[in-house]
């Protein structure tokens, strides 16, 4: 008993040190030999990258070194680990399911902004392994509902019982425009961004002037007290305002909107934002895209097409991609090879699962690229990340070797 | 079997004194010269068959008479590696084809026909179009707004009398963008909200402004059934039934029990009619045979002179008196059971005739379709989506069932909770008969990465299973699926010639649908804008 005690006290101890960081106790890993793919950069052969805790030290030339903790990456292919940022992953178990459903603050109120998404998220949803075995070691978990459906957060795809799997808790503030309802009914998109207008002008009174407001010596606000304290750090830049769009008409609207009021802005979702691709990159306003979408889906989305990643990159505008999806977020390499297949250049495509969306929601000091000093999320490929041939040999995330290891491959073991 | 041939059973003991008394007969009635026997005239009587069959039994009226005759020119395809689908492969050949269909395949150059588009297809890919089982596409079109919603009927869980070819739009703009990904087939099923959902057909994607021009004339129909959630969240939502799984099966039983009845009601019909048909027919003929014989027998013995045949003509003359020359009209035919488009359509499922395809994900849900099949009589052509099949897998090999399935979907609902990337590999590895389907206007423009996906799970768990095997899941084996193997699925001389030239190896994210043909019609050029009404000044 007072043995088994002790050493749970030393794991503990190393749970502890390890993510302290700098400690004796911490894993180094070394990757030799390996094919580096950075963004931005051209690939580089026999390189070597060592990671102690949870940083990366240092990315070298070639590297025969052996012993414990070395990987030998000859003929394999190190990438930053993919991240996509607009999932619903780990805030619902089973779709179908209201039960198992986190994405959603219940409420006849469309402004949410209050609600976090992070204080539904569950690491141990099944499908959070099953991402992490398709080379995605980070996402931003997104709520849904009503017109402003609350905050994201982004989190490292660590297994459950992790300490602070949360880079950033409040991540940025969503607002549904394409799909925003109320009282069950669709919202009209004039009505949605009435609504967002109030909100805003209403998160700026009582930004001006708190204490009036406690004291309730102000007229009647168009949302909560927590909400508004959220339109409040949208106001002042410190939380990007996401807006879910697609209609190029809708995107004009929000580009105006932004320059007036001088926000942070994102645009997701997207389909025809090709078509104020000159606005956006004057207005330094990021989209991100889901390069498999590229039907008509709705009247807002007639424009929907393939290449559209490669016009707005074309057009200088800072593009992310995402699957949007909660299950099957490892889709996301196969949504970056078609977006090649359409024409964006595979650099393009590496940057918009890596450093872009790092960059867009203010991450890139730590992960998005394989560099000294940032978070050693990295993924081991047997070859191009993007081809459907290519295997995930080794997924590292806060230089954590993972388990590839899902209740799928489990199954599979199983029944095989 | 005919009841009445030539020798009558004692029951017809009626026919048997007629048939006795004319025997030995013959047509004596043009004989120049006068014969000492008089005429005889024999009743002629075939066996007359009922007068309809049951309507599933002909034609099913989507389908067109016959296959209409197709003008292509000749195209020849050389220096390409073939796919042919069957799992081979040429790694440098040639294909040509000419008026819709395949007219060489094989290695070398080949030899253009006269007039023919020769192309170099040199580094780049040949396939049989791929064939999607599954897709909604012109039933729920885009854009998804209400007035394109036309895929369930669900007013009722049990709707085998709706047909998806009824409702088809073709001008919906995911048909150019399954054929930009390879799509030449495709089954258009109703959803999976009834229990029977209704009839399948199977479409080529040609252009048309009219569905009909796009069935596939030679496709058996296909009946659409679902189990597990859907149906019982569908109808137990409102308070009806089914709302568990019991209420599935118990809808399905009836329903094709009741079809059963009326198989059975048309097989008494069919033997009544056929035998009131018969006695009609019969009486008729004596009754014609003895008219015509009184007339040859009156000129008879108008001519004959014996005293012997002098007394039989008066004795005859007696009975001639009451003789009348009209000829009396058929009975009226018996009316046959009433329409039951809903029961026929079951029916025919039950006959085999049209082919059935259950939407089906648990293992156990599987097992109980199949059970219930072998009680009520029919078999399953296909399972649909079928995440768990990996579970059962030997007992679909052996019944040789297809298992139309995706590559990787999974959790969007609990009876999805177990889906594996591996397992197409593990079907196929079991000599079942694994399809890749899309169910999604995005899967089927990528069908061919989906089926390199499910290779590629399977290859890298260690299953060893050939790339060649790969197109099969989206080529020969929905084929087979759709009951249309011997036209298309694969490359072959005398096949269908639906075509399809990609830029490079059709497994790799970055390869490219260039050409697709379709009954030898350039249906696809790459970079060509899409082309439905729909997509105008959009």
């Amino acid at each position: 008993m007072r043995l088994s005690r002790r050493s749970a006290m030393a794991a503990l101890a190393g749970v502890w040190f390890a993510h302290r960081g700098g400690h004796a106790a911490e894993a180094v890993h070394t990757i030799t030999s390996v094919r580096l793919l950075n963004p931005g950069q051209p690939a580089r052969d026999d390189v070597s990258v060592k990671f102690a805790g949870e940083q990366i030290r240092t990315v070298g030339d070639g590297g025969a070194s052996s012993g414990s903790g070395v990987l030998s990456g000859k003929g394999l292919t190190l990438t930053p680990g993919f991240i996509d940022a607009t999932t619903s992953l780990g805030l619902i178990d089973i779709g179908l399911e209201d039960s198992t459903n986190r994405l959603t603050h219940r409420t006849d109120d469309p402004i949410r902004a209050a609600f976090r998404a992070a204080d539904g998220y569950n690491a141990g949803s099944a499908a959070v392994a099953v991402t992490r075995l398709g080379g995605v070691t980070s996402v931003g978990v997104v709520p849904e509902g009503g017109l402003i459906s609350g905050q994201s957060a982004w989190v490292d795809l660590l297994p459950p019982g992790a300490e602070r799997p949360f880079l950033n808790e409040a991540m940025g503030l969503h607002v549904k425009l394409g799909s925003a309802h109320m009282d069950g009914e669709p919202m009209g998109r004039g009505s949605a961004l009435l609504r967002l207008r109030e909100f805003l002008e209403d998160a700026r009174s009582y930004g001006n002037t708190p204490a009036d407001y406690d004291k309730n010596r102000m007229r009647k606000l168009a949302a909560s007290r927590l909400d508004l304290a959220v339109g409040r750090d949208v106001l002042a830049r410190k939380l990007p305002l996401v807006v879910h769009a697609d209609a190029a008409s809708d995107i004009q609207r929000v580009i105006e909107l932004a320059q007036r009021l001088s926000l942070n802005v994102v645009i997701a979702s997207g389909a025809e934002a090709w078509k104020q691709a000159k606005q956006l990159a004057a207005a330094k306003i990021p989209v991100i895209v889901d390069p498999l979408n590229n039907l008509p889906a709705s009247f807002a989305s007639r424009g929907a097409r393939a290449d559209s990643a490669k016009l707005l990159t074309d057009a200088g505008v800072r593009v992310a991609f995402s699957t949007f999806e909660s299950h099957n977020v490892r889709k996301l390499r196969q949504a970056a090879g078609n977006a090649v297949r359409a024409g964006l250049s595979h650099d393009r495509a590496l940057e918009a699962v890596t450093l872009a969306p790092a960059q867009i929601f203010g991450q890139d000091r730590s992960v998005g690229r394989v560099e000294p000093g940032k978070v050693a999320n990295l993924v081991l490929w047997s070859g191009d990340p993007f081809e459907l041939s290519t295997r995930v040999v080794a997924v590292f995330i806060r230089g954590r070797k993972m388990a590839l290891t899902s209740r799928q491959t489990r199954l599979f073991e199983r029944y095989r | 079997m005919p009841r009445f041939q030539d020798k009558p059973s004692p029951q017809q003991s009626r026919w048997g004194l007629v048939v006795a008394l004319y025997a030995a007969g013959g047509f004596a009635a043009c004989a120049p010269k006068v014969s000492d026997t008089p005429p005889k005239v024999a009743p002629q009587f075939d066996t007359v068959p009922a007068a309809v069959d049951a309507p599933w039994r002909v034609e099913a009226s989507e389908r067109r008479t016959q296959d209409l005759p197709t003008q292509s020119r000749p195209v020849l395809l050389k220096n390409a590696r073939l796919l042919l689908g069957d799992g081979r492969e040429i790694p440098s050949g040639h294909i040509a084809f000419a008026n819709g269909r395949i007219t060489s395949v094989g290695t070398g150059p080949g030899t253009p026909e006269a007039n023919a588009t020769v192309i170099d297809a040199g580094g780049k890919f040949v396939t049989p179009g791929l064939i999607d089982t599954h897709s909604h596409i012109g039933v729920y079109p885009l854009p998804h707004v209400n007035a394109h919603s036309d895929g369930n009927e669900a007013t009722s869980p049990v709707t085998p009398d709706v047909r998806t070819i009824d409702a088809v739009w073709p001008q919906d703009p995911a048909i150019a963008r399954a054929i930009a990904g390879g799509v030449t087939t495709i089954q258009v099923l109703p959803g999976s909200a009834n229990l029977v959902g209704g009839r399948a057909v199977t479409l080529k994607l040609r252009r048309a402004v009219s569905a009909r021009d796009m069935v596939f004339e030679a496709a058996p129909g296909g009946l659409k059934m679902a189990c597990g959630e859907n149906p019982k969240r569908v109808y137990g939502g409102r308070k009806s039934a089914p709302s568990t799984r019991m209420g599935n099966l118990a809808g399905q039983r009836s329903a094709f029990l009741a079809a059963r009845r009326l198989i059975d009601e048309w097989d008494q019909f069919r033997k009544e009619d056929q035998k009131e048909r018969s006695e009609d027919a019969k009486e008729r003929a004596i009754e014609k045979a003895e008219q015509e014989q009184r007339k040859l027998r009156e000129a008879w013995c108008s001519k004959v002179r014996s005293h012997t045949s002098q007394k039989r003509c008066a004795a005859w003359r007696r009975t001639w008196s009451e003789a009348s020359d009209e000829t009396s009209e058929p009975k009226s035919p018996k009316l046959p059971p009433a329409r039951d488009l809903a029961k026929e359509t079951l029916a025919a499922a039950l006959e085999g005739r049209i082919l059935v395809h259950v939407h089906c994900y648990r293992a156990d849900d599987m097992a109980r379709i199949l059970a219930l099949g072998d009680e009520v009589g029919f078999s399953v052509r296909s399972f649909h989506h079928a995440l768990e099949a990996y579970k059962i897998r030997k007992e679909l090999a052996r019944r040789k069932i297809a298992v139309s399935t995706w590559a990787d979907w999974w959790g969007f609902k609990v009876e999805a909770y177990d889906g594996i990337p591996e397992n197409i590999a593990l079907l196929s590895q079991a000599q079942a008969m694994p399809v890749v389907h899309s169910d999604s206007v995005e899967g089927i423009q990528r069908l061919n990465q989906e089926a390199a996906k499910a290779l590629w799970a399977g290859r890298h768990a260690g299953i060893p299973i050939d790339t060649g095997k790969a197109i099969e899941w989206v080529t020969k084996n929905p084929a087979w699926a759709l009951g249309i193997d011997a036209r298309v699925g694969t490359l072959a001389k005398g096949k269908d010639a639906d075509v399809v030239l990609w830029s490079a190896d059709p497994l790799s994210v970055y390869s490219t649908a260039e050409r697709v043909y379709i009954d030898g019609v350039l249906r696809f050029e790459r970079g060509a804008a899409p082309d439905s009404d729909f997509e105008v000044s959009q």
